[in-house]
């Protein structure tokens, strides 16, 4: 039976009420931590659980929290509940159905960390999300378990639920802050980091919220119980959201170092390609990073295997493209997003997300050229690593394994004008039609 | 018209952020609520609670995608169309739904019934395709699911205006 450490019980029948979360062990760990640690000695748990971040960068938790501001500044936690990645819907089911786990675990992180007032910052698209949450915060507050000298310590705490208003780019840890500060989600400068700087120029730390949620079971077990599962270097387990051209799309908790091929054909996680169709290519991380072809279908799920592997882990979203996609249409979708996302403050981003999508537009469409297709790579080029933030990172992360792994599709579309596969493979290929400047 | 009950909402909510400038979100969700969109005395309302100008208000209120600037339908229709959901054919059921209403994406029916959006990932790719009627998700649509879903919503709105 595979180990569930964050989604254990979560189809429980009213485990997100306080009552049966309780039957179930709920607020133990919180209660063993103000009895038998100091903050810092969960700190140390966490750093020996080894657990990283399930927002998509994988910093090691423990570590990121010891990078707090020693001074007396009050501190604050964010809990990054802004699920905007496409592919990822992990954070969602969790805040739905079983949010006492994640109230638990911001109360232990605040403890840990010693933090005055956590915000739970949730995106605005998730209603019944952050409804869910707020009434469990509300339980907790009712129980004792958040607000003043919690459960009889000397530890007091308050959290705050806030809603996002719709916009990618408040899931960046610094945009995000800016948002909770009341502004527009534009990205801030770093240095300085939030540990030092952070949320109303206070001492921060910010965290994922399946991150979070994990942390009840590592106080619970202990350190180096979760760091028994996994591999070295990417310990635990973590959700990954399965989607795309698979029989059973949906949320499944693996433990980190399982093949990717497990995930997608096992018949208790994906079930294989639908439709009886073959695997074309996979994006294991969410839409920011690169395809993977089924060459690498044996590659471990860990941070570091599929880093190698030439994509990365991010936030767990697997998006399956079946034998039947066209890459060079799916690169235009995935880069729409960013460009709608774009916040605008960097001009890399701002103009090489929108100049990406038209070339790409114009490809599929039956009006690009060859040297588009160099073209889309120089200006990818400069945007990764030259961006304000990692948005623009992200921006290009899919088209350049797109065009890198996939480049005879984006030539046929060059040359014939349609798609190699797929429906628009059988479109009537563009005439060659003089395009007037500035026609769409 | 924002109601009292609408304000001092407002204001027990900045009460309880250390500054009261981050209730800028929170606030223009609530004057959406009562207003349906944000008007100009939404603005000001929120602006003259927070201590801020309205030009300050409005350039937070136009950067994020939930607030919508003009008056929307009874019901807002958002279809996600990013990857994921594109992967299930989101842009048969938009197109599906654009004719069922007799509408283009981005646009209201003349009787302000519906309005027709289509949106960025919802975190909802498991159970694609997805759209949210009013900010509740309706989830594994197929272009007879939305059928339903229309005839339900004209149902339901026709009721209320009797």
């Amino acid at each position: 039976m595979p180990e569930l450490i964050v989604t254990k019980d979560i189809d429980v029948p009213g485990i997100d009420t306080l009552e049966v979360y309780r039957q179930h062990g709920g607020y133990q760990a919180l209660e063993k931590a103000l009895k038998e640690f100091e903050p810092e000695g969960i700190v140390e748990e966490v750093k020996k659980a080894g657990i990283r971040g399930r927002g998509g960068a994988g910093f090691p938790t423990g570590l990121k929290w010891s990078f707090l501001a020693k001074n007396d500044k009050p501190r604050y936690l964010c809990v990054n509940c802004d699920e905007s990645e496409p592919g990822t819907f992990k954070d969602r089911a969790l805040m739905e159905k079983i949010p006492h786990r994640l109230v638990e675990g911001v109360i232990l992180t605040s403890y840990a960390c010693r933090v005055s007032i956590a915000f739970i910052y949730i995106r605005g698209e998730l209603a019944l999300a952050a409804r869910q949450v707020e009434r469990a915060v509300q339980e907790a507050y009712a129980e004792g378990l958040i607000g003043k000298n919690i459960l009889g310590s000397n530890f007091s705490l308050e959290v705050i639920v806030h809603r996002g208003a719709g916009a990618y780019i408040c899931g960046e840890e610094s945009a995000l802050m800016e948002s909770l500060e009341g502004r527009r989600g534009y990205p801030r400068l770093k240095p300085p980091f939030p540990a030092a700087v952070g949320v109303y120029g206070n001492p921060t730390v910010i965290n994922n919220c399946e991150t979070v949620a994990t942390i009840p079971a590592i106080v619970q077990n202990g350190g180096a119980w979760y760091g028994s599962f996994g591999t070295e270097k990417s310990k635990g387990t973590r959700v990954f959201s399965l989607s795309g051209h698979v029989n059973k799309p949906g949320n499944y908790e693996l433990v980190m170092g399982l093949p990717l091929r497990t995930l997608i054909y096992d018949e208790q996680y994906g079930g294989g390609i639908w439709k009886g169709r073959e695997l074309k290519a996979v994006i294991p991380g969410g839409s920011s990073f690169s395809f993977l072809k089924p060459d690498k279908l044996d590659t471990p799920l860990d941070f570091d295997a599929v880093m190698a592997a030439g994509s990365a882990l991010g936030s767990g979203g697997v998006i399956v493209f079946d034998d039947q996609t066209c890459i060079v249409a799916a690169c235009l979708r995935i880069l729409e997003f960013y460009r709608d996302e774009s916040c605008g403050k960097c001009t890399p981003c701002r103009e090489g997300t929108y100049w990406m999508t038209e070339l790409v537009e114009r490809l599929e469409h039956g009006h690009g050229k060859m040297k588009d297709i160099d073209l889309l790579l120089d200006i990818c080029d400069n945007i990764s690593g030259k961006s304000f933030c990692p948005l623009g990172d992200a921006a290009t992360g899919a088209l350049t394994g797109g065009v890198k792994l996939f480049r005879e599709e984006f030539e046929y579309h060059a040359l014939h004008g349609r798609c190699m596969v797929g429906p628009g493979s059988q479109r009537p290929a563009a005439q060659n039609t003089t395009q007037p400047a500035g026609a769409r | 018209m924002i109601s009292e009950q609408a304000k001092q909402r407002m204001r027990d909510i900045a009460a309880r952020y250390p500054v009261a400038r981050s209730a800028i979100l929170p606030a223009l969700h609530i004057a959406q609520q009562e207003e349906s969109y944000i008007t100009p005395e939404g603005l000001q309302t929120v602006a003259d609670l927070l201590g801020l100008t309205v030009d300050d208000v409005e350039s937070v209120a136009t950067f994020y995608t939930m607030y919508y600037q003009r008056p929307p339908g009874k019901k807002v229709i958002k279809i996600c169309n990013s990857i994921s959901c594109y992967l299930r054919d989101c842009d048969g059921l938009i197109e599906h739904l654009e004719a069922r209403l007799g509408i283009k994406r981005g646009e209201t029916t003349p009787d302000g019934k519906f309005t027709l959006l289509t949106a960025e990932c919802l975190a909802s790719c498991g159970t694609a395709p997805v759209l949210q009627v009013n900010d509740e998700f309706v989830e594994n649509v197929t272009p007879e699911k939305a059928d339903a879903l229309i005839n339900e919503l004209d149902r339901e709105l026709n009721a209320t205006r009797s």
